[in-house]
């Protein structure tokens, strides 16, 4: 049985399926996204962009970009230079990593398809793409660099020749005796693996509104991101203003999934126009724009090799990952950061001793990569999992016996990976029991071995996973980058005795307010209708990290709850002085103050009259206290790790390679579920983008570097049609870590749908001899594993 | 500069005149001029599904019309069905069901969900996933949405009877 | 994205249309649907000076049964094709092909001229015109000519139809004799362009095929016809075709262009394995009466 710990006042509302008001609200088409915003004066940017994914620029020429009736500035990277200092992106915590100066526009050279080069500002959108088409750039091309190991070559051309090659960073983890391992195992499987390159595909695009008030010289950027304070630090230090004259207020925001945290060439520039013209200055990038400068994702080539005992036991892994991140290492997270996970989850839910992994990052002319959904994690796993599936079947071992003789059992915890990373207790014993009986699994066997006979061939798959959440300053602050790894709340209660919460914590549809008011209600003892809880502007908002890597629940769930109990304490404290009671007689429950025989002795109106209105009736000196502010760090671990597993049950189409999904299981283990309705879905969502990503995603360029999958007719993401029903369940282990016992649960969906399809596509072809295993598993190459073509 | 030119058309309802460019699409058309913002604009190529409207009747893309072909039609947007018994009922159970995450998809995708139910009152659980099909949705895991649709398809089935 | 500028125009009759094309040239274009000019456009790959709208030309919409063909008008739209009756009974392929088309959304609006005068040669109607041996109808300010459907898709794009000319209905021939039809398509996600597709017709006489036609979509710079799979099908009884055969002869026969999803290599098998479970269906059909 799983740990379960008994929370003081975790009962209530933690814990019930809640459904969001936003929802409610966006149901009914009340949604307010940046690109919803009216605004008086407002101007528009559009970007004339490289054709070449690697060229010089010998020439701007603007005059007649100018003189088109109602384009109001046309603006070249130099011009803007005096505006907007560059930035680097490279951090102390990874030694070795380069980087070049980055500019809102490119200077002198354009280093990928679709890199901003101009600028142009226009009385709506359709002119300054009017300006932008008249604009006449010359450029001398320069030879690309794109494949992995052209990059690598001697001689290769270089990206950045002041960085004198292409490799930006490299890491090698070992613990030592892995050749030795290896020399000696019973069994060695290896292979390699390739990952294609995605990119997010958020529904809204990349949006904001820039408006500076030259007067007080004061910028209001309302921005769709997700970390509005990250990007009022970028925005005051690098267009040189004072962080306390800049507000980034982030409304409602039209899906992320970590790629609107970055920093942007355009959006640095939206400002600085801003600044430039006075007046607000609107950049949503349309579709073309996204693919070209959205953040890229994963293109990773692994070569690894997997050391087993006759009887199936893990014995060492031995990994070298290579992969690109385009012509810059992304401001202010780096590039470093999905090679760097990858490597250190590889293995990680088993008992394996000995470990090498060997991390290469290299610079290519393609759009730069950077951290998307459940950095590294899908990489490590589909590696980890395909190896034990290889080693399973060598062994004759069935696939989840192969993965019960391996992980990390209930007596090792607290347990240290070979890669050094830190488990406080998982639960993968568990988790597989409980998804072995959830998919009836005996069942679906016979199943497949009866359909097989007929000539159907339908595949089972496993991916046991762990998941990054609940990051601490590990992660970006020790690395000197400005990234809050603290949350805050402001709580008061108002006069009505209804409570408004401010948290730093924010909203991406992920239900971030509901849970937060669901633990405020839990914690003071109100109903869950008098709470409102307001996110996302930094002129309003405590000061904090905000929401990424599934940090928001896990960090800012503690931070709400700790100011809740704090007013609570408070309001116990009014309704003592006000009832002449002590504190301690009184609690607060469903909104009323009640004594300890449990009768009502007053509402939190009452309370709320007298404290605001008629504080001459309490004692001389007596303030009620009714806003408290409170601060929370996540403490003891670095991250704070969920697990799981995943199954994939498919039907392969032997003739046309398609693959059917069927049915596809997730059992896993956040700790704490706070809100099942919302996990739930988070879960499958993050499934569905690791379904795209087995089966379908992969931004494509051709041998010039051009992106050729520039359109959502190109770039295929999963839609309904082609998407399995996807069953939950949950083991619950709550982290002693944070007093919520809560961790994150975005990135597991996400992590290990793509082993686990790879391995039913594998399991379904077995008896053809075939196996895959760069992704996604298009048509194409399933029928070139099956030698159909 | 472009020149505006007027556009009679009928919107949720009522008799309206605007002007507009001819290059403005239906779906920024509403959005910019009428300031109807349920509709959201995704793509701009017609795959994406989130601006999707009813015109004379029939679901269509905003993004693939430019308003002033729509001189004369009937136009409905989601807020225009705030009234409507079967949209009504789709609402609540996208709301119970949660799905819908960031909201941006999700206009689109009532309306979508709505002509099917006019058209199918008593879909399948594949009809449902097929019939939706042309609607993006990156946040979801779809099937939230899919037993949304059921879900309203039995209410309004009910509401009926 | 947004369009570049360019007047519009909704005309009224073909009279007014054939005036302003003789007017304007190349430099216009026309708008029916709009579902594959109205995103060129938005990207700017399209650029017209005038886009004349023809859809409240009177008389340019609907199916008609005449005595030896039915006429479908230019501006049908999709989602007519699919419920007209009369496309139902005599031309049950452009019914069964409308599902595969895009979605609904895009069914409302996309109509028959639009499509073909657009010759996407991943379209599925190209291929089922071929299939029935369609004539189309052209028009221009000259007067009207036929082409049959064998002749008028060139190229990627590209039509027989002359500058100023537009397509202004299209026949297709009423059964005179028993025949079967079925098209299908691999795709990896419904409603995408097809990677390989087939349109066939078989007609039948005494139990044999008498005519086969085999019109291929997906896989190369149009939809095209594969004379050496039909030739292997005919005279073949219905109840044992030489699938095999059939698909071989297509395999050897079929050049086929890659695209962004697929090589030549997966479509010549693609297109062979849709074209022998579709033979496949159409016997199992045809024992099953």
């Amino acid at each position: 049985m799983t740990e379960q710990r008994t929370l003081p006042g975790a009962a209530g509302l933690v814990g019930s399926r809640l459904p969001r008001e936003a929802a409610r609200r966006h149901a009914r088409g009340g949604g307010r996204f940046v690109d919803d915003i009216a605004f008086a004066r407002l101007a528009h940017v559009a970007f004339v962009r490289s054709p070449y994914a690697h060229a010089r620029i010998t020439g701007i020429e603007t005059a007649a970009a100018r003189a088109l009736p109602g384009v109001l500035a046309v603006v070249t990277g130099e011009d803007l230079k005096p505006l907007c200092h560059p930035w680097v992106g490279v951090l102390n915590h990874f030694p070795g990593l380069k980087s070049a100066p980055q500019y809102p526009l490119a200077i002198d050279a354009a280093r990928w398809n679709g890199e901003p080069v101009v600028a142009v500002v226009a009385e709506s959108r359709a002119l300054a793409e009017d300006g932008a088409d008249l604009v006449e750039v010359s450029y001398e091309p320069l030879p690309p660099v794109l494949d992995l190991d052209a990059a690598q070559a001697p001689g290769a051309p270089v990206v950045h020749p002041d960085l004198e090659d292409n490799l930006a960073f490299a890491l090698e983890l070992d613990t030592g005796g892995v050749e030795a391992v290896f020399a000696e195992a019973a069994l060695v499987v290896e292979d390699e693996f390739r990952f294609g390159r995605h990119t997010a595909l958020t529904l809204e695009p990349r949006s904001l509104v820039a408006d500076f008030d030259p007067a007080l010289r004061q910028l209001t950027v309302h921005h769709a991101t997700q970390t509005p304070f990250q990007m009022q630090d970028v925005y005051a230090r690098h267009l040189g203003l004072e962080e306390a004259d800049v507000r980034v207020v982030a409304p409602d925001v039209g899906g992320s999934f970590g790629m609107k945290l970055h920093v942007y060439g355009e959006e640095m520039a939206t400002c600085a126009l801003s600044v430039l013209l006075g007046r607000p200055v609107k950049f949503v990038a349309d579709r073309l724009e996204s693919f070209q400068t959205d953040i890229h994702a994963r293109d990773h080539r692994v070569r690894a090799r997997m050391a087993v005992s006759e009887e199936g036991e893990i014995l060492a892994m031995d990994v070298v990952d290579e992969t690109g991140i385009g012509p810059y290492s992304v401001y202010p997270r780096t590039s470093a950061v999905e090679g760097n996970q990858a490597i250190r989850l590889m293995g990680g839910p088993y008992r394996m001793p000995a470990y090498r992994g060997r991390l290469k990052v290299v610079f290519q002319n393609k759009t730069p990569m950077c951290q998307y959904r459940a950095v590294g994690h899908p990489v490590a796993c589909a590696v980890t999992e395909g190896l034990v599936d290889k080693a399973a079947a060598r062994l004759g071992l069935d696939p989840l016996e192969m993965r019960r003789r391996n992980v990390v059992t209930q007596d090792m915890y607290p347990h240290r990976s070979p890669t050094g990373y830190m488990f406080e207790r998982l639960s993968h014993e568990e988790c597989a029991a409980r998804i072995e009986q959830m998919m009836g699994y005996a069942r679906l066997r016979d199943e497949q071995a009866e359909l097989r006979a007929r000539g159907i061939h339908r595949g089972i798959g496993f991916a046991t996973f762990i998941e990054i959440t609940n990051p601490g300053p590990a992660f970006y602050g020790v690395g000197g980058a400005r990234i809050s790894a603290q949350d805050g709340c402001v709580m008061k209660m108002e006069p009505s005795g209804q409570i408004r919460v401010d948290v730093s914590v924010t909203e991406q549809g992920q239900g971030t307010e509901t849970i937060m008011a669901q633990i405020a209600a839990t914690h003071l003892g109100v109903p869950l209708s008098d709470v409102r809880v307001y996110t996302g502007d930094t002129r309003s908002s405590p000061y904090g990290g905000a929401t990424w890597a599934s940090r928001g629940a896990g960090v800012g769930g503690p931070t709400v709850m700790k100011t809740a109990q704090a007013l609570r304490d408070n309001i116990l404290d009014v309704a003592a002085t006000i009832l002449q009671a002590r504190p301690e007689e009184l609690a607060l429950r469903d909104g009323c103050i009640v004594d300890a025989a449990g009768s009502v002795r007053m509402d939190l109106a009452e309370l709320g009259r007298i404290a605001y209105f008629r504080p001459d009736t309490l004692p001389a000196d007596y303030h009620p206290e009714l806003t408290v502010a409170r601060h929370y760090v996540p403490q003891g671990y670095p991250f704070a790790f969920t697990n799981g597993i995943q199954a994939s049950h498919l039907e392969v189409d032997t003739e046309t390679g398609l693959v059917r999904l069927l049915d596809h299981w997730v059992v896993e283990d956040c700790g704490t579920v706070i809100n099942p309705l919302l996990v739930d879905e988070q879960v499958r969502g993050g499934v569905v983008q690791g379904l795209g990503a087995a089966l379908f995603e992969e931004v494509l360029y051709n041998s010039e570097g051009a992106l050729t999958t520039a359109t959502m007719a190109d770039y295929l993401a999963p839609m309904a049609g082609e998407m399995p029903d996807i069953h939950v369940g949950h083991v619950v282990t709550p982290t002693l870590t944070s007093p919520l016992g809560a961790k994150g649960v975005g990135e597991a969906g996400t992590a290990a749908a793509p082993a686990a399809v790879m391995n039913a596509i594998n399991d379904a072809l077995s008896p053809f001899g075939a196996e895959l295993r760069q992704m996604p598993f298009t048509p194409e190459r399933i029928l070139a594993a099956l030698g159909k073509i | 500069m472009d020149s505006l030119f007027p556009l009679t058309l009928r919107l949720n309802g009522q008799q309206v005149r605007h002007e507009v460019t001819q290059r403005t699409t239906l779906a920024e058309f509403l959005r910019q001029t009428a300031g109807l913002t349920a509709t959201h604009i995704g793509c701009e190529h017609g795959v994406c599904g989130a601006c999707t409207v009813m015109v004379d009747g029939r679901i269509v893309r905003g993004c693939l019309m430019f308003a002033l072909q729509a001189e004369g039609a009937e136009v409905t947007t989601l807020e225009g069905l705030a009234q409507d018994a079967a949209m009504q009922a789709l609402q609540k159970r996208f709301h119970e069901h949660n799905a819908l995450q960031c909201g941006f998809c999700t206009s689109g995708m009532l309306i979508t969900a709505r002509a099917l139910l006019e058209d199918n009152p008593r879909p399948s659980r594949d009809q449902v996933r097929e019939h939706l099909s042309g609607n993006y949705c990156r946040c979801t895991g779809y099937q939230a949405i899919v037993e949304a649709t059921l879900g309203a398809a039995g209410d309004i089935e009910e509401g009926a009877a | 994205m947004k369009a570049a500028p360019f007047d519009y125009v909704r005309v009224e009759s073909l009279e007014e249309l054939f005036s302003l094309m003789g007017a304007i040239g190349d430099d216009a274009l026309i708008l029916a649907g709009g579902q594959s000019l109205v995103p060129a456009m938005a990207m700017r790959m399209a650029r017209p000076r005038l886009l004349l709208d023809v859809n409240h030309i009177p008389g340019l919409s609907g199916v008609t049964l005449g005595d030896s063909a039915l006429h479908i008008g230019a501006l049908t739209r999709y989602h007519e094709l699919a419920a007209s009756p009369e496309i139902a009974r005599h031309a049950p392929l452009i019914a069964a092909a409308v599902p595969l088309i895009a979605h609904e959304a895009i069914r409302s609006r996309g109509t028959l001229g639009g499509n073909i005068a657009h010759a996407d040669p991943a379209s599925e109607m190209p291929a089922v015109l071929l299939a029935l041996d369609a004539t189309i109808h052209a028009e221009s300010g000259q007067g009207g000519r036929t082409i049959p459907a064998c002749d008028f898709f060139l190229g990627t794009y590209e039509t027989a139809l002359a500058p100023g000319e537009i397509v202004r209905s299209v026949s297709i021939p009423r059964p005179q004799r028993a025949e079967r039809s079925a098209i299908d398509e691999v795709v990896r996600r419904a409603g995408d362009y097809a990677m390989a597709g087939a349109a066939i017709r078989l007609v039948a006489e005494a139990g044999r095929v008498a005519e086969a036609r085999i019109a291929l979509f997906g896989v190369a710079d149009r939809a095209l016809r594969c004379a050496p799979a039909e030739e292997a099908l005919r005279g073949a009884e219905i109840a044992a075709l030489p699938i095999e055969e059939a698909v071989a002869a297509l395999r050897d026969a079929l050049e086929p262009l890659a695209d962004l999803h697929a090589g030549a290599a997966t479509k010549r098998h693609l297109a062979g394995v849709v074209t022998g479970r579709l033979l496949a269906g159409l016997q199992e059909e045809h024992e099953n009466g």
